[in-house]
């Protein structure tokens, strides 16, 4: 599953992931990072069954977790399912089942938001 | 045996016809035969759902008082052909908002009319004894419109190119977004069950056909535009009344970097006559043949990267010199699978009879490409021939000098077999000044990744190219990748303007 993490000034100075892969012996996949003068995010994914831990020890080290749920707002209404998005998209979120109907497969996106303008129907958009 | 188009009807009206879709034919034969099939089934239904820009409507909006005869006119700031009498407009799909730009236009106008949302008209006039007013806005609904006719000159592609990009940057197409490097292929087409590809010599599809456009009657006018039936790329030009049109097969869309265009859905029934035409809608996604054709070259006529069935295309990947790339559609498959299950039930309801055409459309043409009088100008035509440049191995001084000597700013750099590997600038020399320039080489400063040009490419890549990577100057290259050439932005630019003065 995968955690949004923000990250203030402060504690962006610190090796705080490698520290808790170490405590933990969690392995954390980061996929996507931002960091800045101000403040940084961090977007991982972990095993589902370690996501207490994760959090709470980052917590712990003053980083706010969020879980990533909802990620793609999906615009049923102006979507035709036409596929635009199945090529674009690098974690394969979106597949057609065996009639051609979008399926979307949210826990799989990383927020990168390729597909957004790649929609011709402009039917995609990302949670902020 | 044969059917005839009136027994056929006959038991339309009377609701023993056997309609089936053209997704299920191929089973249907391959389960009863030719024969059987022509027996069984009366009527084939073919759908398509895509973005279709060469589509619009003409609109008549009554008289004012006093009247005016509009010479042009605007719907929700889209601009409408008006150089049709007094009180007519045609708008076109692909025309862009003079506000909005992209994001509205032409298509989401038609849409809007359509869903009942009410448009504003503004119009301009010269005045005249008989139209003596200049000016109008008004707002409109779809229903106070005398007459709001679709026309569409080119819908209906039997067959369209699918697309990849081979070049290093992606590019915003009217078939989407296009990965570079292969990055995924984009096709369009519903087919197995794209109208024109179950009646590929067009003897049941021709002029005065009824169809299923948009959610509402419609009928085929007759050759599309482009029309090239000889290559298996016919088009059809088909009209329908937009007041009987649904939103639901009527979607505006809008092609980041490329424009906007019209999602439309279109289905043809094709009466089973005989057994020709259960032969043709017998075809399967592997029997449907396209090309990939490489978008990175800005050309007419683009490279064919291979050929592939819509089987493939369908699939979700496609394999490309043993690398599986994935693929997307523009169009939509489930929304094809709708229209011809909708005009399935028309058909089976009772209420939607066929006809033949009252006239066919030849199936010998071939469209050709524009004759051009005035070649657009080549690289090679606008060049500097006399470049100068240096080798690898020289010192940094060296090059300061050939910089100074030759007033430019731009050294292309050459190995020992005279190819080019690099490109020097008066920037880059400068900065060696820095560190040390006397004991470097040219090969340690330059860079290596140069953008390049061949002396056959047209003036407008060239200019296209110098924009994208943000630099001033490209050496032109010959198939050897030698340097025998380099084009300068001044120059370029000179040419541009004396072109749009004359």
């Amino acid at each position: 599953m995968k955690l949004f993490l923000t990250i203030q000034r402060e504690a962006l100075k610190r090796p705080l992931i490698a520290q808790v892969v170490l405590e933990t012996g969690v392995l954390i996949n980061v996929e996507r990072a931002h960091i800045d003068s101000n403040e940084g995010w961090v977007l991982i994914d972990i095993p589902e069954k370690d996501m207490e831990q994760i959090s709470n020890r980052l917590t712990e080290l003053g980083v706010e977790v969020k879980k990533l749920e909802n990620a793609i707002l999906h615009d049923e209404h102006e979507c035709v399912e036409c596929g635009a998005c199945l090529s674009i998209c690098p974690q394969e979120v979106f597949s057609f089942d065996s009639d051609f109907h979008l399926v979307i497969r949210e826990e799989r996106c990383i927020l990168c938001g390729r597909c957004v303008p790649a929609c011709p129907h402009q039917a995609l958009s990302i949670r902020q | 045996m044969e059917k005839s188009i009136d027994e056929i009807n006959r038991k339309i009206r009377d609701g023993s016809a056997v309609v089936v879709t053209a997704e299920d034919m191929p089973d249907i034969v391959s389960e009863l035969g030719e024969e059987g099939a022509l027996l069984e089934v009366d009527v084939v239904t073919t759908g398509t759902f895509g973005a279709m820009c060469s589509s619009g409507a003409f609109l008549n909006f009554g008289h004012a008082d006093p009247p005016i005869r509009m010479e042009r006119v605007w719907l929700n700031d889209v601009e409408a052909y008006a150089g049709i009498a007094a009180v007519d407009a045609y708008i076109g799909a692909t025309q862009e908002s003079t506000t909005e730009g992209i994001n509205y236009g032409g298509a989401h106008v038609i849409e809007d009319l359509v869903s009942g949302k009410q448009i504003e008209l503004r119009a301009i006039s010269k005045g005249t004894d008989c139209y003596p007013r200049r000016t109008i806005t008004t707002d409109l609904l779809l229903e106070d419109l005398n007459q709001a006719v679709m026309v569409n000159p080119r819908n209906a592609y039997q067959c369209y190119n699918a697309a990849t990009n081979r070049s290093d940057r992606t590019l915003n197409t009217y078939m989407g977004t296009l990965l570079s490097n292969n990055g995924n292929i984009s096709y369009s087409g519903a087919g197995l069950l794209s109208p024109i590809a179950n009646d590929p010599h067009l003897s049941l599809i021709g002029s005065g056909v009824p169809i299923f456009l948009g959610g509402g009657r419609g009928v085929i006018v007759g050759e599309g535009t482009q029309s090239s039936p000889a290559s298996g790329f016919s088009t059809l030009m088909v009209s329908g009344d937009l007041k009987s049109m649904n939103p639901e097969y009527l979607r505006a869309a809008s092609i980041t970097g490329y424009g906007v265009s019209l999602y439309v859905g279109l289905g043809i029934p094709l009466p089973v006559v005989n057994l020709d035409v259960v032969r043709n809608t017998s075809v399967r996604d592997e029997d449907l043949i396209t090309s990939i054709v490489d978008y990175g070259v800005p050309r007419r006529d683009r490279p064919v990267v291979q050929t592939v069935t819509y089987a493939e295309l369908k699939s979700g990947s496609v394999e490309i010199n043993g690398e599986m790339i994935r693929t997307s559609s523009m169009s939509s498959y489930s929304r094809a699978k709708d229209v011809a299950l909708e005009v399935k039930r028309l058909v089976e309801e009772g209420s939607y009879t066929l006809a033949l055409p009252t006239l066919r459309i030849t199936t010998e043409k071939r469209s050709h490409p524009m004759r051009e009088t005035k070649q657009t100008p080549r690289v090679r035509e606008i060049m500097n021939p006399a470049v100068v440049t240096i080798t690898e191995d020289e010192s940094v001084k060296t090059a300061a000098r050939k910089l100074l000597k030759g007033e430019t700013n731009h050294l292309p750099v050459i190995d020992a077999n005279k190819k080019l590997v690099g490109i020097i600038t008066t920037y880059d020399v400068s900065k060696s000044v820095l560190l040390d320039g006397d004991s470097l080489k040219v090969s340690e400063i330059m860079s290596r990744k140069v953008i390049v040009i061949t002396p056959d490419e047209a003036v407008d890549v060239a200019a296209m190219r110098l924009e994208q990577h943000n630099i001033s100057a490209l050496p032109v290259v010959n198939s050897e990748y030698h340097v025998i050439g380099i084009l300068n932005a001044v120059d370029l630019g000179k040419l541009f303007s004396k072109r749009w003065q004359s």
